[in-house]
């Protein structure tokens, strides 16, 4: 087959909403494309444990400790299934973790935020565990076959994240005073960036319409927002916070929430590394990987060492 | 390669029985230095919400996976034996349980 055939091959496969697999042909720009949307949605569960993490030593209870941790564990398990995805499509997985390490791969923004109060925990379980849910229920029929394999277990394992946020944050609004303005300052610090989590604008989004066509993206970045600030509003009624955009309105016509504008400015300095924790989230990841050098090494100098044992015993014998 | 990338631990897949009685099937894949280290690594991986009650773990490099490209001569000569299929076989409606 000419490369052209191979394409056209391709494109049917495409159209007829036939899973695209590994061994596969696939374009180049699909094959890039898939490599940096997945590493960048596997380095955000990795990064995304940081914020949560500093909670750990400090959770209210035992049962919410054992929550947390239990939360974190499954990022962690996102970070593989995911990063386990894009090795399929011929990277490893070491010229990942150098890419996120060097600054080149990007993660998501909102975990460049810091997490100042136990409410936090509640606001990111319901909010960006929210969106995050929202972006990647549609994944579940992406295309590339590991891709959508892998979101379909991140995505049976998330729903308890966000119920367990939305727990939190409705214990805080039935509780004091104190805690009722902690859980609504929480809510008004994540609300915006949980917003931006979904991408800018579709008009400054210029590789939406090619994503779509591959089926790596099912639904563009505003109708995701849209359908997340839909339902998040009536999920504020329930927890009886006050909305943290004043111009939130039903509009009858529509069908939708009308909202007020999101500020992309800020959006854009916190990608290009001016966030308030994009430092230290980094250097954090740094130290982790640097510091576990000699484990991983260990362990290949004990599995060797292991089978050069058994090798020899199995001559003895 | 790079020299970051030596000490990078092998691939292995994974695959778990989801209940007895079942076939295991492939759930995913992991890095780990040795068949034990896989093991315990799908086990905190894959089984944390009773997905299973055997794991199979082996080296991705010793999977050997059919070329896309075969299809047509590996699978197309059985779209014209349809007499393997039972429907192919007109029967009177008087017999029962066959």
């Amino acid at each position: 087959m000419t490369v052209h055939s191979f394409q056209e091959h391709f494109d049917k496969l495409i159209d007829n909403e036939v899973t695209i697999e590994p061994k596969d042909w696939m374009p180049d720009d699909y094959r890039k494309t898939l490599i940096r949307q997945i590493s960048q949605h596997a380095h955000s569960e990795v990064v995304g444990m940081l914020p949560e993490g500093n909670w750990i030593t400090r959770a209210p209870s035992l049962r919410r400790k054992a929550v947390l941790l239990a939360k974190i564990q499954d990022e962690a398990g996102h970070g593989l299934y995911l990063y386990s995805a894009a090795e399929t499509l011929g990277v490893s997985r070491d010229d990942l973790y150098d890419q996120l390490h060097s600054g080149k791969a990007k993660y998501s923004s909102i975990f460049n935020y810091p997490t100042l109060t136990w409410a936090d925990m509640g606001a990111i379980g319901w909010l960006v565990d929210g969106a995050a849910i929202m972006n990647q229920v549609p994944l579940c029929r992406t295309s590339y076959g590991p891709y959508a394999r892998a979101m379909v277990r991140v995505c049976k394992e998330e729903s308890f994240h966000q119920r367990q946020g939305f727990e939190i944050m409705l214990t805080l609004s039935n509780g004091t005073e104190v805690q009722k303005k902690m859980a609504q300052d929480s809510f008004n610090r994540w609300w915006w960036p949980s917003l931006m989590m979904f991408g800018p604008p579709d008009a400054d989004s210029p590789h939406t319409a090619q994503s779509v066509r591959w089926r790596i993206k099912r639904l563009t970045n505003d109708e995701l927002r849209q359908k997340f600030i839909d339902v998040t509003v009536e999920q504020a009624k329930v927890l009886g916070l006050d909305m943290p955009d004043k111009d939130i309105k039903w509009n009858e016509e529509r069908g939708h929430y009308d909202f007020g504008a999101i500020n992309w400015d800020e959006f854009y300095n916190v990608v290009k590394g001016n966030g308030p924790c994009n430092k230290q989230r980094l250097e954090t990841r740094k130290k982790a990987w640097e510091e576990g050098k000699w484990v991983r090494d260990a362990a290949m100098a004990h599995a060797e060492k292991r089978k050069t044992r058994m090798n020899k015993a199995a001559q003895a014998a | 390669m790079k020299d970051t990338n030596k000490a990078e631990w092998p691939l292995w897949e994974v695959f778990i029985r989801s209940k007895a009685g079942l076939d295991h099937k492939h759930a995913g894949s992991l890095h780990a230095a040795d068949a034990q280290m896989a093991m315990e690594n799908a086990r905190d991986v894959y089984t944390r919400r009773m997905e299973g009650v055997s794991i199979w773990v082996v080296e991705s490099k010793y999977i050997h996976a059919s070329d896309p490209e075969e299809s047509e001569s590996l699978y197309d000569p059985a779209n014209d034996k349809i007499y393997r299929h039972p429907t192919f076989y007109n029967l009177p409606d008087e017999v029962k349980y066959m």
